[in-house]
């Protein structure tokens, strides 16, 4: 049951847990970089930053580059933290199965 | 979801990863054109070399010396540029074919950090020409290229820091007998390059 409750809804999804990948190993990503790394829509990435967003996974960072506006994303603490027992559930269930 | 889901959102989350943080479409092809081209290097400039040690007279011996320093830059520049846009070029069939960006986040990174050790050799092998340390240019030069492959590997297939380590060994040694600088140069940029190059080749490109 414990392993069950270490799967977290949040990341349960395929696009969610594929920025949570990405923003794992880099400093920092901008909304073009996963937007081809993902290949998804930009309605669908925003909806899903938005979620991981609204749980505090991750951080959004808005400015200009020149005078272009370019949004940065990078995981929070707490993002990496629930991400590390996400993966850790996943590889529990299975390995037991 | 069941496990065979789950077992597919752990590879896709490595996946991921590594094509976000690493440069993975260098070409295996272009390590072995770059040994190569090399080994042709080498045999001219050795013609050119023996030629001088041939000519027994000294004033002669250093006028055709002095003459053939521009012929050897040329050489060695021609070898360099033509390796660098073989490797551009298949790189860029490569990336092509996989349906990816040649000129993104990750392979900005990999060149950045590729060229800081590399520029500040041929920084460094510019004094050492200006100061006559001739002796020392070929072990530096296998030195700061090795250093540069160990530090670019961070950042793109991982095993180019073995041919890295292998290349500040030959560069070692180069310093302490440096009358072998031209056959360390041979394995290192040459033979090293084709052997890494096929070997790449085989692990990555064929797949």
């Amino acid at each position: 049951m414990s392993i069950i409750n270490n799967i977290n809804k949040v990341f349960d999804h395929r696009i969610r847990l594929g920025i949570m990948s990405v923003l794992m190993v880099n400093e920092y990503a901008d909304f073009k970089m996963l937007k081809d790394l993902l290949k998804v829509t930009d309605g669908n990435l925003a909806s899903h930053t938005k979620a991981l967003e609204c749980a505090n996974y991750i951080k959004i960072q808005k400015q200009f580059i020149g005078r272009k506006p370019n949004t940065r994303y990078s995981t929070t603490k707490l993002g990496e933290l629930e991400f590390k027992k996400h993966i850790d559930a996943l590889e529990k269930l299975i390995n037991t199965q | 979801m069941n496990n065979k889901d789950y077992l597919k959102d752990i590879s896709d989350i490595k996946n991921l990863m590594n094509r976000s943080s690493r440069f993975i479409s260098l070409s295996g092809l272009s390590g072995i054109l770059a040994g190569v081209y090399a080994l042709i290097g080498a045999y001219l400039a050795n013609g050119i070399i023996t030629k001088i040690q041939m000519e027994t007279h000294p004033i002669k011996r250093f006028l055709i010396g002095y003459d053939s320093i521009g012929t050897l830059l040329i050489i060695a520049f021609t070898v360099i540029v033509l390796s660098v846009l073989t490797a551009i070029y298949l790189t860029y069939r490569k990336t092509k074919k996989q349906h990816e960006n040649i000129w993104d986040i990750s392979s900005k990174r990999l060149i950045i950090n590729f060229l800081i050790p590399l520029l500040t050799g041929g920084i460094f092998c510019i004094v050492l020409i200006d100061k006559e340390y001739f002796d020392l240019i070929a072990s530096s030069t296998l030195i700061f290229y090795g250093l540069s492959l160990i530090n670019a590997s961070k950042y793109s297939i991982g095993d180019i820091q073995y041919l890295g380590f292998i290349e500040v060994v030959l560069g070692l040694i180069c310093a302490m007998f440096p009358g072998y600088g031209f056959w360390l140069w041979v394995i290192g940029f040459g033979i090293m390059h084709i052997i890494y190059g096929t070997y790449m080749h085989f692990k990555y490109d064929k797949q």
